[in-house]
């Protein structure tokens, strides 16, 4: 039915294949390829030298670390504001939804900075921070607060249209046949969503080790202290150590890979466990 | 330890009272003052028009509202304000609201493996339990299933053995055969009567079906806008419905608009004998197509109609009549061999009589 309303010869057919492929070679696939390549440019050695390099290691170190404090975190937060948002009805919920939306918008440096407003050594709570002796900005703690902001809407947004769509029937079943509370989110709504919660956990822990911007303006860049991955990538280049910095970025660029692959597997393998919007 | 060991049908069964029961939402209220009491094992339908209340009804029943204003008594407990995961009301939703990541055993074992440890049965007792509540809805062997995989009626009688697996004191039941087809409707409504009879539970029941309603249903309450409108067995509700509302919700009925005087109504060029005393003024008159029957000529309390169409409904054929230009025309019940043409004139006897003064 669809060939015969979709008329489109052939030739035009074959013509906009090739248009959107060459699209994709050239912007995606060869600067990926290129990372690869510019890794390996001089041989295994100095590639494997760079990730035994300790300032590296411990830049490696850091953004596993910083993803093992904001992953979990967010996964509670974005569970905590999809269940609130899809089950009950309250004031300001469209204001909620909003807010969750707004780290999508706001550019990262700008989240980064607003962060230096609040606690760096001019901000607004910089003197009292300082009194009690916990440093924020330019520290790790930082680097979480900013992370966390950065990545909060992913698991949020991937659970709140689910949620919508399966409703409460299952969860007032589980009620009148004497589930607590608890038992009826263990048992019901978190299988329910177990697959867009993974999801959500994908893109969000690519992003918080992935993230530049916001990062970047909070970390004060200290080697071998505060410096992420992608921070490392940045001083290795400017240094003109390329093998060193596409090595780090090969890094990156593999766990770019590994996330696609598993978010095209749950896609495909999923689909129903999944909002409509991301079944294909 | 009298939890842990269950059998069907077990307990006496338990009246469930609404008294004064009211329940509004911003701007609209559902449930607008209703006093009403299913008798213990009693099967009652809840039968209404969407928009209704019928369904808020059923769910401040079993918990999952909190009525405005009112009382509800589970037998002489109050549990206006009892807990839904307490009141022990086997609730079946509309569409089932079946787990749909757990088998269909699981579900039915759910109410049992989610209760507090020392009131919970072993597993191997849960699983018998299940066994026993499949074979009861004549689904043995079909445990290890996942509702998806399940037809319709399948998944409403998991849905109800799931239900009862918990030793409800009462059954409410949400459209229980809402989202069926006609041929499966029908059986499952005779498997729901006799499942009923051999349990007892005190059962409440919603449907906007009429038919189902006062097929299956020891009782029938009738709601509109909130409001109880009529309580009764099936037979008073279809031959004395109380209020205009119900006698022309029920059967069929064709409301027209009629004068009434001095104990006469005029009709369709003849007169017809009101009720004994009935006041004069205009009134509502409610036909169903089984009130009408043919008179051979036209003579004292007849009155004629002329015919604009026929249909064939089962093992008898409909004439659509005109009383007059300003009436909706009303249906009339032929024997099959009684031929009738377009535009031809029946003269007609109307012996049973819903007349209600108008509002």
């Amino acid at each position: 039915m669809r060939e015969t309303a979709l008329r489109e010869s052939r030739p035009l057919q074959w013509l906009l294949i090739a248009i959107a492929v060459a699209f994709l070679g050239l912007f995606l696939v060869l600067p990926l390829a290129a990372v690869f390549v510019e890794a390996l440019r001089k041989g295994i050695e100095p590639l494997l030298a760079t990730y035994t390099d300790e300032d590296t290691v411990s830049a490696i170190w850091l953004t596993l670390v910083v993803a093992a404090i904001t992953v979990p975190l967010n996964l509670v937060f974005g569970v905590a504001a999809a269940w609130a948002i899809a089950k009950f009805e309250f004031r300001g919920k469209s204001v909620l939804i909003s807010l969750i939306d707004l780290p999508f918008s706001v550019s990262p440096v700008v989240s980064g900075l607003t962060f230096v407003l609040l606690f760096g050594a001019q901000g607004l709570f910089g003197s009292l921070l300082d009194a009690w002796d916990i440093k924020i900005i330019f520290a790790v703690p930082g680097i979480v607060l900013a992370t966390i902001f950065v990545t909060f809407p992913f698991i949020a947004r991937e659970l709140i249209p689910l949620m919508q769509e399966q409703g409460t029937a299952e969860e007032e079943a589980a009620l009148t046949l004497g589930a607590s509370g608890w038992q009826t989110f263990v048992t019901v709504t978190l299988p329910n969503v177990r697959w867009a919660l993974l999801y959500g956990v994908l893109l969000c822990n690519a992003r918080a080790m992935g993230e530049f911007g916001a990062v970047s303006v909070v970390s004060g860049h200290i080697r071998g202290l505060t410096n992420t991955m992608p921070l490392q990538v940045e001083i290795l280049y400017n240094e003109y150590n390329f093998v060193g910095a596409f090595a780090v970025a090969a890094l990156l660029a593999g766990l770019a890979l590994v996330t696609l692959v598993a978010k095209s597997i749950l896609e495909w393998r999923h689909a129903e466990g999944l909002s409509t919007a991301r079944r294909h | 330890m009298a939890n842990t060991t269950i059998e069907l049908g077990k307990g006496v069964p338990i009246a469930i009272t609404a008294e004064g029961l009211a329940k509004s939402f911003p701007g609209v209220a559902a449930v607008n003052g209703i006093d009403l009491q299913v008798k213990p094992g009693e099967l009652m339908a809840l039968l209404g028009p969407s928009g209704s209340g019928k369904t808020t009804l059923l769910r401040l029943f079993a918990g999952l509202e909190t009525p405005t204003a009112g009382r509800i008594l589970f037998g002489d407990e109050d549990a206006t304000h009892l807990p839904v995961r307490e009141r022990r009301v086997g609730f079946m939703f509309q569409h089932y609201a079946l787990f749909k990541h757990m088998t269909v055993a699981e579900n039915v074992a759910y109410g049992l493996s989610v209760r507090a440890r020392r009131l919970r049965p072993s597993s191997t007792e849960i699983r018998k339990r299940a066994e026993d509540l499949l074979e009861l809805v004549q689904l043995l062997g079909l445990g290890k299933r996942y509702p998806a995989q399940l037809s319709g009626g399948q998944r409403q009688r998991v849905a109800l053995a799931r239900a009862l697996a918990v030793e409800p004191r009462v059954l409410l039941l949400d459209e229980p055969f809402g989202a069926l087809d006609a041929q499966v409707r029908r059986d499952l409504r005779r498997w729901l009567r006799e499942l009923h009879d051999r349990t007892g539970h005190t059962t409440l029941f919603v449907t906007h079906d009429q038919e189902e309603a006062l097929e299956l249903a020891d009782r029938v309450a009738i709601l509109n806008r909130g409001r109880l409108e009529q309580l009764g067995v099936p037979d008073d509700i279809l031959d004395h419905p109380a209020t205009p509302f119900v006698a022309g919700f029920v059967g069929d009925a064709v409301r027209l608009s009629v004068n009434v005087e001095a104990g006469w109504i005029s009709l369709g060029g003849g007169k017809v004998p009101a009720p004994f005393q009935f006041p004069t003024g205009p009134a509502e008159l409610f036909v169903r197509p089984s009130d009408l029957t043919l008179a051979h000529s036209a003579g004292h309390g007849t009155f004629s109609g002329k015919v604009v169409g026929t249909r064939r409904v089962g093992s008898a054929r409909r004439a659509e009549l005109v009383l007059d230009e300003n009436l909706p025309s009303v249906e009339v019940t032929l024997p099959l061999e009684h031929a009738v043409h377009k535009g031809e004139e029946l003269h007609l006897n109307l012996f049973t009589m819903r007349l209600f003064p108008a509002r």
